[in-house]
Order: C-alpha cells, then sequence, then structure tokens
C-alpha cells in the first residue's frame, strides 16, 4: 500500500501533559495545526487523533505489572502505530520526559513503529531546560527508529506571553513562529516520504510462521 | 474433554492474616491438593518446575509425579510446565520415560521454555538463544524416545553416538507432549510440525493472544497432515474462585487477588476479570465463562485451572476443589459434550497413543506423504535436484 500523493493523511497526537488544561497539550495541538495547515497547502487533508496520557495512567501503570492492555490503551497504542505522522510532546521532569511518557512508549512495538515519522515538543516551567527534547527525547526516539523531524519546540512557560525581542530569551523567535516552522517542517518530511505499509491492529494480519524445517536447521 | 488442576507451587503470605506456608507445609499441601483434585473428579494434575524461592515446584517435576502416582489411581500426572531450554533432553527422555513405567502410563508433559530469566545462566544456557534451544533440545527428545539408538550433534550439548536412553518409554509409546506457548509463534509451529499439542496458559493474557496463536497452530496441524484444523489439540488454562454468592466470591477472593505476586498492586480485580480469564463468582458464572472459552478457540481437549495460589489457605483451595467437582465439573463434561462434533478427538491417553500407534497412524514429524507439507518438500527437493543437475 503506497499513498497517492494527495491522500489524507492520519496524525497522532501525543501528550504526556498532566494537568488540565496543559501546556504539553496546547503546545501538541499547535503543531498538528501547523503540520496540517502546510499539508493542506500542498492539497493533504489530515486527520488528527490526540491521544491524552493522563487518561490513559492507570492502564498504563497496570499494564507494566500484569500484561493486560485496556481496549482504550490498545486503541491509543495502534493509532500511533498506524500513524502516518506522530506528534510527541512531554513535560520536563527532571531534566528529562516524565516517567508516564517513557512509560507510554514501553508498551510501543518498536518493530511496527520503526520508520515513523515524529515531532518532537517539549514544555517546562523556564527555557534552562530546552535542550531536553535533543538530550533525552531524541535518544529514544532514535531507539524506536523513528524518522524525527529535525524541527522541535521547546516551550518554556513564559514563551506564551512572549512577542519578539521583549525578552533576551525571545531575541529569536516568538513561539508561533517557531510552531509554524516545526510544522511546515514536518509536514514537508511526511510529505516527501512514501507511506510504508503497516500491520493495524483493527485489521489483523495472519500470525508470520517460519517453516519448522527452516527453525530445525537454523 | 479433560479437566486438570495446574499449580505454580508459590509461597505467598495469606494477606488476610500474615500467615506463610513453610517449604515443608506447602509441599505437602501440593500432594494433599493432587489426591484431593483426584477425588473430585479432576482427571489431570499439573505442576511447574521452578529453581527459585518463593516457589517450592520441583525442579525436576518427575520426584513428586512419581510420589503422586504411588498415591492415586487414574489421575494423568503431568508438568505445566517442564523446560525444555535449560534442561537436558537426555534427561527429560529418561525421566519421564521411568515415571511412565511407574505411572502404567498415567503421564504426558508440557513443555515451556521458562518464565524467568535468570534460570538460563544457572544452567549454563543463554536465554538469546530461547527457541533454538527449544527446537533443538526437544528434536534430540523426540529422537530419543522414537529410536533406540540415536546418533546426534547438535549446537547446545555434547554429541551422542549409538546412544540409547534408557528405560525406553512405556509401550514403546512416549508420553504425550503439549507445547506451551503464550506468544511465540514458533512453538505453535513446533507443535504443529510434530502433531504434539499444544498448551496456552491464558491465565495473564488478553484472549485476542490465545485466540490469534490458537488459530495459527490449528493452520499448520493441518498443513502438516496430521488432521484437519479442527482436530488439533488443544489445552487452555484458567483460574477461577468460587462462592455460592457471587459477591461473597468477590469479598473474600479480592485481598489475595491485590497482593498476588502476579498481578497485585496493579489492575483491579474487575479489570482483570473483564480482560483475562479469571472469574471470581458463583460456580454458574465459573461455568458460563469456562464455556466461552470454546467460542474463543474451538472445540478442545483439556481445560486446567490454577486453583492454589496468591497465599489463600489450603483449607480454602480444597474447598474450592469440592465446588469444582460438585458444582462445576459435571456441568462443563456435559455442555462442553453438547454439538462436539464426532471427529474431535478426545484428549491422548496412553491407551490411545499405543493403538493409535498399532494402527500405524502416529504423526509424522513434519508431514506424512500426502499432505500439503509432504507436496511442498517434494517440490523443493525436485528444484534443488534440477538445479544441482543444472551444474
Amino acid at each position: 500500500m503506497t499513498l497517492e500523493r494527495n491522500d489524507p493523511r492520519r496524525l497522532t497526537v501525543v501528550s504526556g501533559g498532566l494537568g488540565d488544561p496543559s501546556q504539553s497539550r496546547m503546545l501538541a495541538d499547535r503543531l498538528a495545526e501547523a503540520t496540517s495547515e502546510t499539508l493542506a497547502q500542498s492539497g493533504i487533508a489530515s486527520h488528527v487523533h490526540v491521544i491524552e496520557l493522563r487518561l490513559l495512567a492507570t492502564a498504563i501503570s497496570d499494564s507494566l505489572i500484569a500484561h493486560t492492555i485496556t481496549p482504550g490503551l490498545q486503541d491509543a497504542l495502534d493509532q500511533v502505530m498506524g500513524a502516518d505522522g506522530v506528534i510527541a510532546v512531554s513535560p520536563t521532569f527532571k531534566a528529562s520526559y516524565s516517567g508516564l511518557f517513557k512509560s507510554f512508549w514501553d508498551l510501543v512495538d518498536e518493530e511496527e513503529f520503526a520508520g515513523t515519522p515524529v515531532l518532537l515538543g517539549a514544555t517546562g516551567g523556564t527555557a534552562r531546560h530546552s535542550l531536553v527534547i535533543d538530550q533525552a527525547m531524541r535518544p529514544l526516539f532514535a531507539y524506536l527508529k523513528a524518522l524525527t523531524s529535525p524541527v522541535s519546540v521547546y516551550a518554556a512557560a513564559d514563551d506564551w506571553g512572549d512577542v519578539y525581542g521583549s525578552s533576551d530569551s525571545t531575541k529569536t523567535a516568538p513561539i508561533h513562529e517557531r510552531i509554524h516552522h516545526a510544522g511546515a517542517t514536518f509536514a514537508n518530511l511526511i510529505n516527501a516520504i512514501p507511506s510504508r505499509p503497516r500491520a493495524s491492529k483493527h485489521h489483523p494480519t495472519e500470525i508470520e510462521v517460519t517453516p519448522f524445517e527452516q527453525l530445525l536447521n537454523g | 474433554m479433560q479437566f486438570g488442576v495446574f499449580t505454580i507451587g508459590d509461597i505467598t503470605p495469606d494477606p488476610t492474616n500474615g500467615h506463610v506456608p513453610t517449604e515443608n507445609e506447602r509441599i505437602k499441601a501440593t500432594v494433599d491438593i493432587a489426591k484431593h483434585a483426584e477425588e473430585v473428579g479432576f482427571d489431570v494434575f499439573a505442576t511447574g518446575q521452578h529453581h527459585n524461592p518463593p516457589f517450592v515446584a520441583p525442579g525436576n517435576p518427575p520426584t513428586l509425579l512419581a510420589y503422586l502416582a504411588a498415591q492415586t489411581e487414574k489421575l494423568i500426572l503431568s508438568t505445566s510446565t517442564t523446560l525444555i531450554t535449560t534442561m537436558d533432553p537426555v534427561r527429560l527422555a529418561e525421566d519421564y520415560a521411568y515415571l511412565q513405567h511407574l505411572a502404567e502410563g498415567r503421564v504426558d508433559l508440557a513443555l515451556g521454555r521458562g518464565n524467568t530469566g535468570p534460570v538460563y545462566p544457572w544452567f549454563g544456557k543463554d536465554i538469546r538463544a530461547g527457541i533454538p534451544l527449544a527446537v533443538e533440545n526437544y528434536n534430540l527428545l523426540y529422537r530419543l524416545w522414537h529410536e533406540d539408538r540415536v546418533d546426534w550433534q547438535g549446537k547446545y550439548r555434547t554429541p551422542l553416538n549409538n546412544f540409547t536412553a534408557t528405560p525406553r518409554p512405556l509401550d514403546d509409546t512416549p508420553p504425550f507432549v503439549w507445547h506451551g506457548s503464550i506468544r511465540s509463534p514458533e512453538i505453535a509451529e513446533q507443535a504443529a510440525y510434530y502433531g504434539d499439542g499444544f498448551l496456552h496458559n491464558n491465565i495473564f493474557w488478553n484472549k485476542e493472544h490465545v485466540i490469534e496463536m490458537v488459530r495459527l497452530y490449528r493452520q499448520r496441524y493441518e498443513y502438516y497432515g496430521h488432521g484437519q484444523a479442527h482436530q488439533a489439540y488443544v489445552a487452555l488454562g484458567g483460574q477461577a474462585f468460587m462462592h455460592k454468592n457471587s459477591q461473597e466470591a468477590v469479598r473474600q477472593f479480592r485481598p489475595y487477588f491485590d497482593n498476588a505476586p502476579v498481578y497485585g498492586h496493579g489492575p483491579s480485580l474487575e479489570d482483570f476479570s473483564e480482560m483475562t480469564p479469571l472469574t471470581v463468582g458463583s460456580p454458574q458464572q465459573v461455568i458460563d465463562r469456562t464455556l466461552e472459552f470454546r467460542d474463543w478457540v474451538g472445540d478442545y481437549q483439556r481445560q486446567m485451572f490454577l486453583i492454589d495460589h496468591a497465599g489463600l489457605p489450603q483449607k480454602t483451595v480444597l474447598e474450592q476443589l469440592d465446588m469444582f467437582g460438585e458444582h462445576v465439573l459435571p456441568v462443563l463434561r456435559e455442555e462442553f459434550a453438547k454439538n462436539r462434533p464426532a471427529d474431535v478427538p478426545d484428549a491422548p491417553t496412553h491407551d490411545f497413543l499405543v493403538e493409535r500407534a498399532r494402527r500405524g497412524e502416529s504423526p509424522v514429524p513434519g508431514g506424512r506423504e500426502g499432505s500439503r507439507a509432504w507436496s511442498d518438500a517434494q517440490e523443493r527437493k525436485a528444484k534443488l535436484d534440477a538445479a544441482s543437475r543444472a551444474r
């Protein structure tokens, strides 16, 4: 299955935000909008599906102890593994992503997820944590063999009130511009790569079997 | 249809009073459970194999099973599972054949790869080779049971020249083997290749895994020409806690569930019951739930129940067995027999296997002449021959 150029794309947003409202959710939504806008300019519609990990917190921790996966959690994992692009945003905890965010990705089948384009985002109290994406999140997604978009967005609390040049930390670009830039880059990445067939749990495929003679002569 | 009890031999504190049985108490309790299982009408008792606390399941199950063979009359003695990865296949061949003689054939075994990583290095094996070990070791075990003299060379044990495993299996008919696996398609394939049985432990997992794996095993069983898919040998696990009043069952079992080593402190009893086969309620609920398994996997041959775990007191476990015998097993036997196609075989017994061998109908590993696997192999061979002639 190869996507036609103008086929709609499925964007799955994973927000690791723990509050409601949450900064991470806000950033995730804005990144999804920016991505969709750029895709739309190329005549490509996008379907955005948002996963809030806080709503799955109990299911995620239960699945670590027993092997059970609730239908809601399974649906979230399927949405992630079947997406044409994933936008993953975590709050910054102790110089890294949150434990909940990591636990969710621990449940993702890395073989099914490999090759998925991913746009990274993170939020935090101050700009001092802004390396969390490059120092913590990129290695995680490198392990998962994702195609991480080179432009990501870190949003500190005061970014949301800032405009060009109002403080030392925004001498560069205010957040809406950085979001737009990241979304556009991600959209171009999604647009540029052919979608590859990915097994989806919604359409169960036969389990692949290695003939026993082959196992025996392994 | 056979019904059985399987145990993992866990020593778990009773969360309601803190009582921890001694190893001696728990081992003796295991014996009493098996004997009582026979008294109330179960067909099978199976023990796990463990090499680490908090388990007292034997490191070599025939030790327990031989003792039970002497104290029971009809019960089939089995494993749940014995480790094909870290046990020497020569010892498995010898020990289970010996047990088979003592038990007059009331023996079969389920093979598994083991559930704790450290067991591998304790026995000098590499966990990364789990599947290849299961494949090579079972192939050797199979040959040791079926061939009087074996010349063998493999990757994981010393070679054998002109070796005879003793004693020979009772009536030259080895015990029936169930291959246990939760998620590895290779093991379902292995079971199908040899025409053996497939056991899904079923108890901790979402039912989708169970359904997919059994379907794969059945398809491949047919491919290898041992019979039609619906005639393949399937065993499932399950677990239940009963009281005649279902609210009372939940009230009594909840502290045990909430503190159980394998799922305690995780999902709620209600969520876990929803997602897995655990049934806590009235005997009728246990009956209804167990009958559902047939809708998942088709008519099958053996249903095992985990009953003595999570710190439940021995008295309670024996009462649970009584309830199974009185209220559950008779109804399950009757219901499972309804609408069961006549060509679905019963679970194999020693007498059946001996008779089948006499008729020359024992499965041929890899498929007998006429099976799809056999024609595929012929085709591959013809191609290879043609290629070598061309060279």
